[in-house]
């Protein structure tokens, strides 16, 4: 089914090693996959298994120790660390845990972030774009709210549309769900598949089981090695969880 | 990324915290308006002096008979007797930068009309002494080049010898009065002057002609000094140098000789005053700088806080693009908001103190362009400087880190 679709993340015997002090703590020992585009990866681990350093490499932020990482093609292996603020402004969406909303700014703003970091998008471009991309996660109407007055599942929602909006070749979650209550995460997960279904790449680190049986694809880290690698046949609907789940009503 | 979306990525912090942004400012508004209220009040003093001085003809030059280096018992000017009319005439003849010139000799003595008498001077120029000296007659009219050649008896009085001589309110125009046991016509009147820099009474002259006073009043044949004005008073050092070759040709001085005679200009007397004020307005300006360069730390301080705690956000910008160097101009270009705001807010709290100042403790008081143009650029860089550490240790931080950062 991915076989003949374009090759977004490539790893080829990626290691990262750190020096803490006279030891060499190594987070990542070999690692190779291929993730195609249109899938929907769950990266999963527990903590100390290399997932949060695999996370930091694939999204541009780290450069590993060895190994071979192409990135929508390009070796990202020896960029610089402008060039690879660029490739993070133009290719990857980022979704962290805490969302990471500016504060006291409106959801347009926030999202319109990104795209303030590339010249070549004109302010009504950028206004445009920022729009759409609440829109197509629902905050149509909360445009203009400050990120303080919105609940955790809305600012969640906003820094997917701030993911969105530079038209990544790649969305990194990172715990997307970790902050908020059960019936939250499952609307944000019913985004995540929603996205999914429009042909976007997901990666999606996280230390809940759970998550896995609503990907496509499930990578489990140990101790810096690969100890697992499936692709699901069975995707659950995270919709028809969320709609089965009582609304909280205290 | 463009200067504009720098620009409203500053603004919005800075507006995100505004009261904070204003303490800040204040360091830099009261250092601006210090500097501007200081040097406007060393300003005003030194125009003060030289405007007083340049009433006395600031290109004034005067000659006294006597070098100025001499061994031995030193007499006085007035007793030295190497300045001669001829001098005079030689001068009169050869000097090109000189606009006017007039002999001085004077003599105390008592002024007597009727049964009042005063005690002043009878001071011996001819008619350019008005022009060297900048004075008018107000009623009558001075005595003429005429009246210099036959030693007329007559006489131009100041304000105060008149108010002594005529305390009745007299016109003494066409009276005769005496000085001494001369008895001379009165034909004119000086316009009121007041006193100058140093307290002189500026009104308690008389002006005869100076032959009058060579020949009739003191018998002698030398001159106690000349005065002249320099066509330029910018180029009276040229002036003073024509004057010395004329006179030690004309007293035929070789070259190792020293002068004997003495040249001075207001123009030295001016620099000596305002050398003095300018050490003032140094001091001032001195004291005011250091408010400004605390309000520059006050700057710095605030931006390391703000980078710690925007160190998230920091961290959130570079994980979607932002790369040091727009990291570094955003915290930049906030400390230069900062800083030149404040400035512009300076200046205007200067400008009204400097009101304050000049209306209600009635100090002269000058705000040149210079010291605002100063003040402002002085601002701009102290903005860059301080806020240039907060920045790169903005810029430099790991994304990694950052975005985790609690």
């Amino acid at each position: 089914m991915t076989l003949m679709s374009k090759e977004i993340i490539k790893i080829e015997d990626l290691k990262r090693y750190f020096k803490v002090g006279d030891e060499t703590v190594k987070a990542l020992r070999g690692v190779n996959f291929t993730i195609h585009e249109g899938e929907f990866v769950t990266i999963m681990g527990t903590s100390g298994s290399g997932k949060s350093t695999l996370l930091n490499i694939l999204g541009c932020l780290d450069t590993p120790t060895s190994g071979q990482y192409l990135l929508d093609g390009i070796p990202v292996k020896g960029m610089g660390k402008n060039e690879r603020a660029r490739i993070r402004n133009r290719k990857i969406g980022f979704i962290f845990q805490n969302y990471n909303l500016l504060p006291k700014t409106t959801a347009l703003e926030n999202v319109e972030l990104p795209l303030l970091y590339n010249s070549s998008v004109s302010a009504r471009e950028r206004a445009e774009r920022a729009e759409k991309c609440l829109k197509e996660v629902g905050l149509g109407e909360r445009l203009m709210h400050k990120s303080n007055q919105m609940s955790g599942g809305q600012q969640q929602r906003v820094a997917i549309a701030r993911a969105l909006v530079n038209n990544p070749v790649i969305i990194l979650a990172d715990e997307a769900t970790g902050n908020l209550d059960t019936r939250t995460s499952f609307s944000i997960l019913t985004l995540f598949q929603r996205l999914h279904r429009e042909g976007k790449t997901i990666i999606f680190v996280t230390h809940n089981p759970e998550i896995a049986l609503y990907s496509s694809r499930n990578i489990t880290l140990r101790d810096g090695h690969i100890v697992g690698d499936e692709y699901n046949h069975d995707i659950k609907s995270a919709e028809e969880v969320y709609r089965n789940l009582p609304e909280e009503t205290d | 990324m463009n200067i504009q979306n720098l620009l409203k990525i500053a603004l919005k912090a800075l507006n995100n915290n505004k009261m904070r942004c204003f303490l800040t400012m204040l360091g830099v508004i009261i250092g601006v308006g210090a500097v501007i209220a200081m040097l406007a009040i060393g300003q005003g003093s030194k125009d003060s002096i030289k405007a007083q001085i340049s009433e006395m003809g600031s290109n004034m030059i005067m000659i006294f008979p006597g070098g100025e280096n001499r061994g031995g018992v030193r007499q006085s000017g007035s007793d030295m007797q190497t300045l001669k009319p001829a001098d005079y005439d030689a001068l009169k003849a050869q000097a090109t930068t000189i606009a006017h010139m007039t002999p001085t000799v004077s003599s105390s003595g008592q002024w007597v009309y009727g049964n009042n008498n005063y005690p002043s001077q009878a001071q011996g120029v001819n008619t350019e002494f008005l022009d060297i000296r900048q004075r008018n007659v107000a009623e009558g009219e001075m005595f003429t080049e005429a009246d210099v050649r036959s030693a007329a008896k007559v006489c131009v009085l100041g304000k105060t010898v008149v108010e002594n001589l005529f305390p009745n309110g007299e016109n003494p125009i066409g009276k005769v009065v005496r000085f001494g046991k001369i008895p001379l016509t009165v034909i004119g009147v000086l316009e009121e002057k007041g006193y100058n820099t140093m307290g002189q009474d500026q009104d308690d002259l008389a002006l005869l002609p100076y032959t009058t006073v060579m020949k009739r009043i003191l018998a002698t044949d030398y001159l106690q000094g000349i005065q002249a004005s320099a066509i330029d008073e910018n180029r009276t050092d040229e002036t003073i140098e024509e004057i010395s070759e004329i006179l030690r040709t004309q007293h035929k001085l070789r070259d190792g000789d020293d002068d004997n005679f003495t040249i001075r200009s207001m123009q030295e007397l001016a620099e000596m005053i305002s050398s003095t004020s300018s050490m003032m307005t140094v001091l001032l300006a001195a004291v005011a700088g250091i408010s400004l360069l605390v309000g520059g730390i006050g700057i710095m301080n605030i931006m390391i806080v703000s980078v710690t705690e925007r160190t998230r956000e920091i961290g959130l910008r570079m994980s979607i693009g932002a790369t040091g160097r727009d990291i570094m101009m955003q915290f930049l270009i906030e400390a230069v908001i900062i800083s030149v705001t404040g400035g512009l807010l300076g200046i205007m709290l200067g400008a009204l103190a400097t009101w304050m100042i000049s209306t209600f403790a009635h100090w002269p008081v000058t705000i040149s362009a210079g010291s605002v143009i100063l003040s402002f650029v002085v601002c701009t860089v102290i903005g860059i400087i301080f806020g240039f550490y907060p920045a790169a240790k903005a810029s430099n931080l790991d994304p990694i880190e950052a975005i985790r950062y609690e």
